[in-house]
C-alpha cells in the first residue's frame, strides 16, 4: 500500500516545478541540515508526535508520504487525523484540462481511512461532464464525516450543470444530511434546487455561515428566503439579482439575525432588453440600520439600455463593477446614488468623455478608494482634477493609457508626474503591447 | 591570402545596417550570403503560405539587391548545421559572419554552429542588429534578471546609452575587391524557390497585401515618416475605423524579418521629432512600437519556454479549458460575432491585423469569452500573422490573457461593444464578412438580436447562412472574472473584497514576481488551506473579519531573528550547491527553484 501511495504522490506533485525533482535537490540541502544537528548533538526519531505533526503540517502531502516511508513512528504521524482535515480533490480529464487530477487511488484510500477527518472539503473540476460525476461520486461517499466548509469549483465550464440535477443533487443533500454543521457552501454556477436547500437549512441552520450560488438557475426566490429566513448566523451571501428580493433583505435585517458582512450581486442579462425589477429604497436602509458595517457587492453585465431601473435611488452599495458598456447618464446616477462606494471599476463606456461624471463621484463618494477604467474617455484636466480631489485616499488607480485624452492643459506625458504628485507616490496609466 | 567569407542570412534580410554583412565584406577576397530552406520542412511546419511569400519575396529583393553588386543570394537546400562542412570546404571558408539571434533557440543553434565553424577552422563574426540594445546588458542592468514589467523596462532603458548609430548600406565601394563566384548553374542550384516549389497551391491565392522585402520596406518607412511629419502629433494615434486596414505605412512585418533595421527606424524618428519639435528630447513613447518589441525579446532570451505555461517560471498556471472545437471556430472566424470572426478572416487572408484588434480577439479566446489557452492562440498566430515573431508572439499572447507581467484583469473587450465603438458603421464587418453585408448597422454587431424581418431583409438568416454566438458573453464574462479573480487573489494573498487590490503589487526592480510567480509557492499543495473563500475554515475566519486573513506570510514574519538568520544560511547553501549543478542557462528557473527551498527551510526552521 504504501508502495502504491508513493506512486500517487508522485501524480501529484506533477506539473511544471516537478515536485519529485524538487524534493530530490531538497534532499542535498536536507543532508547537510542532518549533519549540523548531528554536531549539535540533536537525534530526528526523538521527536515527539506533537512536534512531528507541526512539522507535517507545514509539509506538501508529497513530502508527508515520502516521509511516512522512513520509519513506524512517521507513518503513524502521516495517518493523523488532523492531517486530512483539508483535502482539495482536483479532477481534470487529460481531453479538456493541461492540469494533473487526483490520483483515482489517493482518492479511494482517503475515503477509505480518513473520510471521518475531513472537515474542510473543496472540489476543482474541469470543463467536462465525468469531472463533475466524479465529484458527486465522491460526495456520495461521504457519509460518516462532518463537513464544516464545501466548495463546489468549476474550473473551465459550468460542468456541473451539465450532469443529471437528481445525481447531483442527491450527493449534495448526502452532505448536508450528515454534516450537521457546515458553516461554509460555495456551489455557484450548479443545479442546486429549492428542495435540496430546504434540507440544507433543515439540517445546518444553526451553523451555516457563509453561502454562494451565484448562478444557480434552478434555485427560486423562494428557495433562497427559507434559507434567509432560518439560518440566522449568515453571514456572507453571494447570489444573482433574480433572487434578491425586498424580502429576502428585511429577512436578513431581522433582529435574529448577525450583522451581515458581504452581500454579493451578479446582475446578468439572460437576453437583451430584459426587464428588471426594482428594490425599495426603504429595504437598503433596513440593511443599512441593522448592519452598518455591510459591503453590498454588484457586478453588472447588462446592456446599456437595461440600466434603467438602476440607480434611481441611493443604494448601499461599496463595490461596483461594470463588466459591459455604461453610459454617462448611469455613471452620472452612480454620483448621487452611491455614497458608500469604496470600489469602481468600469470596463466600457462610449465614447464621449466621463469628465464632470467623475468629478461628481469624487465629490459624492467620499469613501472611494479605488477606480479602475477600461475603454473609457476622460480628459486629463478633469482625470487631475479627479485625483486632486480624491487625494490620498485612493490606494488603487488603474486607468488604461487610452483613457486619457490630452487636452490644452496636460499632455500625456506630463499626466503621471502631476497625479503621482497628489497621490503621494509614483503613479503610471496601465500600459497595453502596440503589437 | 584575402579571406573568403560566408554572410548567413536568417533574419536582417536587407543590405542596410547590417553590421554582420559588412564584416564578411571587410578586406575579404570572396564573399557568399547563403540562406537555408528546408523545402521538406516547408511545406510540414505550420507557417502559412502567406509567410512563405514574404520571405520568398524579401529573399528575391535581397537577391536583386546583390546582383546590382555583381553578388547573389545563395539559397541552400538543406539544415545548416549538415551543410555548412560542405560548404566551408567546397568554398575554402575561412570567416562566417551572421546577426546575432537572442531568442533561446536560436543561441543554441548558433552556437552549435560556432564550434562547427571553429573545427573547420573559420573565423566567426556576431553582431547585434535585430535589437535597437544589447539584451544581456539590460538583464544584467536588471541584477540578472529580465525586468517583467513594462515601466521597469523603460526605467532602464533610459539608463543606457542610446543605441547605436546604422551602419552604411552595403554598395560597391564597401564591397571593394570583394566579389563574389557565380556559377552558371546558381539559378538551378541557388536560386529562390517558388511557392509552388515548396508544396504551396497557389491557384486562387490573392495577390499580396504586404509584399515582401527591404526595397518595399524603405518606401514605406518614407512614407511612414512623411505622413508622422504631415500629422506633427506624436502620440499614438486614437484608434478609428480606418485604422483596422492593411496600411502602406505599416513596419511591424518589416520588423519582424529584418528588411528594416529597427535603429533606422529608431534615428529617423529622432531626427523627425526634433526637427518637428524644434529640437526638444524625444520622449521614449515616441518609440513604443519599438521597445515593446525589445522588451519581449528581453523577457524570452534566456527562457526557453518562454512560449509553454508548464515550465515557464513567469507564466501564471491557469487552468484553460481544453476544447478542440471551440479554437477551430475561433481560428476558421466561425464564432457568430462578426466582430471577431471579420478581424480573424483579415488575419488569414492578409497576414496582418490591427493591435487592438489583437487585443480583441486574444482576451475572446482566453480570458474573456472562450477560456481557451494562449498557447493554442499563439500557434494560430504563429501561422498567419506575418509579424509574429517566438519572443513577440508568446510573450504578447501571455500579456493579453494575463498570465504574466502583473496587469490589471478587469478589463475585458466586449465582442460587439469595443468593434461598435471602434467603427460605428460596420464597414470593417460588411467588407470581410460578405454574408453580413445586408445588416444595418444597428445589428451588424449582434445580428443575432436582429428581428426575422431584418434578417430576411439582410438575406441572411442567423443560424443559417451565419452561424449563432458561440457563447452567452454576459454569462462567460462572469465567469472568467471570477476566476481570474481567484488565481490573483491566490497569487497576491490578498483576502479583500476589491477586485482591483487582487492584482500582485510590483515591488522596485519589477521582477518581484519572481516569488510570487514560482511554481512552487502557486502549487501550493493538494492540502493546503488555499481555500480563501470559506470563510469558516480555519485560516479564514478571521479573514472575513478583517479584509485580510493572517496567511502565510505573517506567519513567516513571525519567525525569529535567529531562525532567520538559520534560514538565510542554509539557503545560501542551497544556492551554492544548485548553481553547481545548474548552468548559467537555467538561472530563471533556478531562482525558482531556490525560493521554493527557502520556504520549505523556513517551514521545517520554524518548529526547530
Amino acid at each position: 500500500m504504501k508502495r502504491g501511495l508513493q506512486e500517487n504522490e508522485q501524480e501529484e506533485g506533477g506539473g511544471p516545478s516537478g515536485g519529485y525533482q524538487k524534493s530530490i535537490k531538497w534532499s542535498t540541502k536536507q543532508e547537510e541540515e542532518e549533519k549540523e544537528l548531528e554536531e549539535q548533538g540533536a537525534s530526528w526519531e526523538c521527536l515527539p508526535q506533537e512536534i512531528l505533526l507541526h512539522i507535517f503540517q507545514y509539509l506538501p502531502l508529497l513530502d508527508r508520504a515520502y516521509a511516512s516511508l522512513v520509519c513506524r513512528g512517521w507513518n503513524q504521524a502521516f495517518h493523523m487525523p488532523e492531517l486530512w482535515r483539508c483535502f482539495e480533490f482536483e479532477l481534470n480529464q487529460p481531453a479538456s484540462s493541461y492540469l494533473k487530477a487526483t490520483h483515482p487511488e489517493l482518492i479511494k484510500q482517503i475515503i477509505k481511512k480518513h473520510s471521518n477527518h475531513l472537515q474542510y472539503v473543496s472540489f476543482k473540476v474541469d470543463s467536462s461532464r465525468e469531472s463533475a460525476e466524479a465529484a458527486c461520486n465522491i460526495l456520495s461517499q461521504l457519509v460518516n464525516c462532518s463537513l464544516k466548509t464545501l466548495g463546489l469549483i468549476s474550473t473551465a465550464r459550468p460542468s456541473f450543470m451539465e450532469m443529471p440535477k437528481s445525481h447531483f443533487i442527491s450527493a449534495l443533500t448526502v452532505v448536508f444530511v450528515n454534516s450537521k454543521s457546515l458553516s461554509s457552501l460555495k456551489i455557484d454556477d450548479t443545479p442546486v434546487d429549492d428542495p435540496s436547500l430546504k434540507v440544507l437549512v433543515a439540517n445546518n441552520s444553526d451553523t451555516l455561515k457563509l453561502l454562494k450560488m451565484s448562478s444557480c438557475p434552478h434555485v427560486s426566490p423562494a428557495g433562497i428566503m427559507c434559507v434567509a429566513d432560518q439560518c440566522h448566523g449568515l453571514r456572507e451571501l453571494a447570489l444573482n439579482y433574480h433572487l434578491l428580493s425586498d424580502e429576502l433583505l428585511i429577512a436578513l435585517s431581522s433582529e435574529k439575525h448577525v450583522h451581515l458582512e458581504h452581500l454579493r450581486i451578479d446582475v446578468v442579462s439572460e437576453n437583451p432588453g430584459q426587464q428588471f425589477h426594482t428594490i425599495k429604497k426603504s429595504s437598503w436602509d433596513a440593511m443599512v440600520r441593522h448592519s452598518p458595517k455591510f459591503n453590498l457587492v454588484m457586478y453588472f453585465y447588462l446592456y446599456e439600455e437595461e440600466f434603467d431601473p438602476f440607480f434611481r435611488d441611493e443604494i448601499p452599495v461599496t463595490h461596483l463593477y461594470f463588466g459591459r458598456s455604461v453610459s454617462k447618464d448611469v455613471l452620472g446616477r452612480v454620483g448621487l446614488t452611491c455614497p458608500r462606494l469604496v470600489e469602481l471599476v468600469v470596463c466600457a463606456n462610449g465614447l464621449r468623455p466621463l469628465d464632470e461624471e467623475l468629478i461628481r463621484i469624487a465629490q459624492r463618494c467620499t469613501q472611494l478608494s479605488a477606480i479602475g477604467l477600461g475603454e473609457c474617455e476622460v480628459s486629463c484636466s478633469a482625470f487631475v482634477e479627479f485625483v486632486k480631489m480624491c487625494g490620498k485616499r485612493l490606494k488603487q488607480l488603474s486607468i488604461m493609457e487610452e483613457v486619457l485624452v490630452p487636452d490644452h492643459r496636460y499632455e500625456l506625458d506630463d499626466i503621471h508626474w502631476e497625479v503621482s504628485k497628489h497621490l503621494g507616490r509614483v503613479w503610471f496609466p496601465d500600459m497595453m503591447p502596440t503589437w | 591570402m584575402a579571406p573568403n567569407s560566408i554572410h548567413w542570412f536568417r533574419k536582417g534580410l536587407r543590405l542596410h545596417d547590417n553590421p554582420a554583412l559588412q564584416e564578411a565584406v571587410r578586406g575579404a577576397g570572396t564573399v557568399r550570403c547563403v540562406y537555408f530552406l528546408d523545402p521538406w520542412f516547408a511545406g510540414s511546419s505550420n507557417v502559412g503560405v502567406n509567410r512563405w511569400r514574404f520571405l520568398l519575396q524579401c529573399l528575391e529583393d535581397l537577391d536583386a539587391s546583390l546582383r546590382k553588386l555583381n553578388s547573389r543570394l545563395f539559397v541552400i537546400r538543406g539544415q545548416p548545421a549538415n551543410v555548412f562542412p560542405r560548404l566551408f570546404k567546397e568554398w575554402k571558408i575561412s570567416r562566417l559572419t551572421f546577426e546575432y539571434d537572442s531568442e533561446p533557440f536560436g543561441k543554441e543553434r548558433d552556437a552549435a554552429i560556432k564550434k562547427l565553424a571553429m573545427e573547420a577552422g573559420v573565423e566567426v563574426i556576431v553582431k547585434i542588429s535585430h535589437t535597437l540594445y544589447d539584451l544581456d546588458k539590460i538583464i544584467e542592468l536588471n541584477g540578472g534578471q529580465p525586468p517583467l514589467t513594462y515601466k521597469r523596462f523603460q526605467t532602464l532603458i533610459s539608463r543606457l546609452d542610446p543605441p547605436e548609430m546604422p551602419v552604411e548600406t552595403l554598395s560597391d565601394a564597401l564591397m571593394g575587391g570583394c566579389v563574389t563566384p557565380v556559377a552558371e548553374d546558381h539559378g538551378e542550384k541557388y536560386g529562390v524557390p517558388s511557392l509552388e516549389e515548396l508544396g504551396f497551391d497557389t491557384e486562387g491565392l490573392p495577390s499580396a497585401v504586404w509584399p515582401g522585402g527591404e526595397t518595399e520596406a524603405l518606401t514605406r518607412i518614407e512614407r511612414h515618416l512623411e505622413r508622422k511629419a504631415w500629422v506633427a502629433n506624436f502620440e499614438r494615434p486614437r484608434m478609428n475605423a480606418n485604422s483596422l486596414l492593411a496600411s502602406p505605412t505599416g513596419l511591424s512585418p518589416y520588423l519582424r524579418f529584418g528588411c528594416l533595421s529597427c535603429r533606422l527606424f529608431y534615428f529617423k524618428l529622432t531626427d523627425l521629432y526634433r526637427k518637428v519639435k524644434k529640437n526638444s528630447s524625444p520622449p521614449l513613447s515616441l518609440y513604443g512600437q519599438l521597445l515593446w518589441r525589445e522588451f519581449f525579446y528581453t523577457a524570452a532570451t534566456n527562457n526557453p519556454r518562454f512560449d509553454k505555461m508548464e515550465g515557464n517560471p513567469i507564466c501564471v498556471r491557469i487552468p484553460w479549458d481544453k476544447n478542440p472545437e471551440a479554437l477551430a471556430k475561433w481560428a476558421e472566424a466561425k464564432t457568430g460575432f462578426p466582430w471577431i470572426d471579420a478581424i480573424m478572416t483579415q488575419l488569414r487572408q492578409e497576414g496582418w491585423i490591427h493591435h487592438l484588434a489583437r487585443h480583441a480577439v486574444a482576451c475572446f479566446l482566453t480570458r474573456g469569452d472562450l477560456w481557451i489557452s494562449w498557447e493554442e492562440g499563439m500557434k494560430v498566430f504563429e501561422e498567419l500573422l506575418l509579424d509574429a515573431d517566438w519572443s513577440v508572439n508568446a510573450g504578447s499572447w501571455m500579456w493579453l490573457s494575463c498570465s504574466s507581467f502583473f496587469q490589471q484583469f478587469f478589463h475585458c473587450y466586449c465582442p460587439v461593444g469595443f468593434g461598435r465603438r471602434t467603427d460605428p458603421n460596420g464597414d470593417f464587418i460588411r467588407r470581410y464578412l460578405p454574408v453580413l453585408r445586408g445588416f444595418p448597422a444597428k445589428f451588424i454587431y449582434d445580428p443575432w438580436n436582429a428581428p426575422e424581418s431584418v434578417q430576411a431583409a439582410a438575406k441572411c438568416i442567423i443560424g443559417v447562412h451565419y452561424p449563432k454566438p458561440m457563447v452567452h458573453h454576459a454569462e462567460a464574462s462572469r465567469l472568467n472574472i471570477e476566476r481570474m479573480k481567484q488565481l490573483y487573489q491566490q497569487l497576491s494573498r490578498y483576502r479583500g473584497l476589491g477586485l482591483l487590490a487582487s492584482v500582485p503589487s510590483t515591488n522596485g526592480n519589477g521582477n518581484g514576481g519572481m516569488m510570487a510567480y514560482s511554481p512552487g509557492e502557486q502549487q501550493s499543495g493538494t492540502n493546503n488551506n488555499n481555500s480563501h473563500w470559506a470563510a469558516a475554515s480555519p485560516e479564514s475566519e478571521s479573514a472575513s473579519q478583517n479584509g485580510k486573513g493572517p496567511g502565510k506570510r505573517s506567519r513567516r514574519a513571525a519567525l525569529s531573528t535567529k531562525c532567520r538568520d538559520r534560514v538565510q544560511r542554509s539557503a545560501l547553501k542551497v544556492l551554492k550547491n544548485s548553481a553547481l549543478l545548474f548552468p548559467s542557462k537555467y538561472k530563471k528557473h533556478l531562482q525558482a527553484e531556490i525560493n521554493a527551498s527557502k520556504i520549505k527551510a523556513l517551514k521545517c526552521l520554524k518548529v526547530i
